[in-house]
């Protein structure tokens, strides 16, 4: 839902803290420091590119909120040639 | 009579809570209803001078704790509501001379007699805070709209649900409407939304409420102030009357919004 000042087309700072907010509520909740969200996003592409080609600079990996719950919501895209597969 | 316990928390300090327990209960006394507003901030009594009540002190909670007075000795009648007291907190004494046991067995006898009894908490997560919401049908928080209380009040939403005494109600303290339109001030829909919980009350900021303590006299019962109105809706709104959330609270672009976000027809309406 779009905030007050975006919907006025202004950029103030309510938006900044809401938008602070809404990240820190998240790992708040979820008891996961944002420093461990790297080290997940760094193991899930590890884990991934074993099998699959992926474009490691596009993926994303973040915790979104609904309602009081939260999901973990990861966006790996693959990369458009395909690797071979090895015969040997 | 079995009476409704209201526990007023908020995690950070300095939000309003004692402003917003002296409010509520000198409203809902001024209803009708039999009141008494107990203050569970041990070691920093403070509900007593916000209600002007600070020289009829002679017995507090910790003395009815350890035997030393019935929980009757300890109320203070309000000098202005007849169907209003007041149980003080010691000022000498720690936190720990309370345990939630003892909050529990003294509000299951003051149900019998009072509809209602409002606990102002004290503010962190620690004894003081169970100790508030052990008795406690409902709990209220009060937030501002500002990081650091919203970040807290998020806390507290989380350890109140964990107690299983939610879902908790919420109070948005001290909004200034100019700020909020210059874009400089989470609106209420902000608010609730990144809480996503039920709002209870909107109170604005006012200096009056400050002149109000100054004098030890509740705001909520001066008919003509705005922020005592905003008090005794929270209060109608507590026993379970429906009270739109009026214009005069908030701007129309977020009043909009709030009523698609709590969903409620009176917002439509405004």
């Amino acid at each position: 839902m779009p905030s007050l000042s975006d919907l006025l087309g202004r950029n103030r700072s309510a938006s900044t803290a809401k938008d602070r907010l809404r990240v820190v509520l998240i790992h708040d909740r979820s008891a996961l420091p944002p420093g461990v969200m790297d080290a997940l996003r760094q193991e899930l592409i590890e884990v991934v590119a074993r099998h699959i080609d992926v474009d490691q600079h596009a993926v994303r990996v973040e915790m979104v909120q609904e309602g009081r719950s939260a999901t973990l919501q990861a966006e790996i895209p693959i990369k458009a040639s395909p690797k071979p597969h090895s015969t040997e | 009579m079995t009476g409704r316990v209201i526990t007023i928390t908020s995690g950070k300090g300095g939000v309003g809570k004692t402003t917003a327990t002296a409010n509520i209960s000198a409203a809902l006394a001024d209803m009708g209803h039999k009141v008494v507003c107990m203050d569970a901030d041990i070691g920093l009594r403070n509900l007593d001078v916000v209600l002007g009540l600070e020289n009829r002190i002679v017995y507090d909670l910790v003395d009815v704790v350890e035997g030393r007075c019935k929980v009757r000795q300890a109320m203070i009648r309000d000098k202005r509501l007849e169907e209003l007291y007041l149980i003080p907190a010691a000022q000498t004494r720690d936190k720990n001379a309370v345990a939630p046991k003892d909050m529990v067995r003294i509000c299951d006898e003051l149900r019998q007699d009072f509809d209602y009894i409002v606990i102002d908490s004290p503010a962190g997560i620690e004894r003081g805070f169970k100790n508030a919401i052990a008795p406690a049908d409902e709990v209220v928080i009060i937030t501002n709209p500002e990081v650091s209380a919203v970040r807290d009040a998020d806390r507290i939403i989380g350890l109140v649900e964990a107690e299983q005494k939610g879902p908790a109600k919420l109070v948005v303290n001290r909004i200034n409407t100019e700020m909020v339109e210059r874009g400089d001030m989470l609106a209420v829909a902000d608010v609730l939304e990144l809480l996503a919980v039920e709002l209870i009350g909107i109170v604005p900021d006012d200096s009056a409420v400050l002149v109000s303590t100054n004098k030890g006299a509740p705001i909520a019962l001066e008919p003509k102030s705005k922020t005592g109105q905003a008090f005794r809706d929270i209060a109608r709104r507590l026993t379970g009357e429906e009270v739109p959330f009026s214009a005069s609270n908030g701007n129309e672009g977020f009043l909009g919004r709030l009523s698609k976000l709590i969903g409620t027809k009176e917002g439509r309406n405004a």
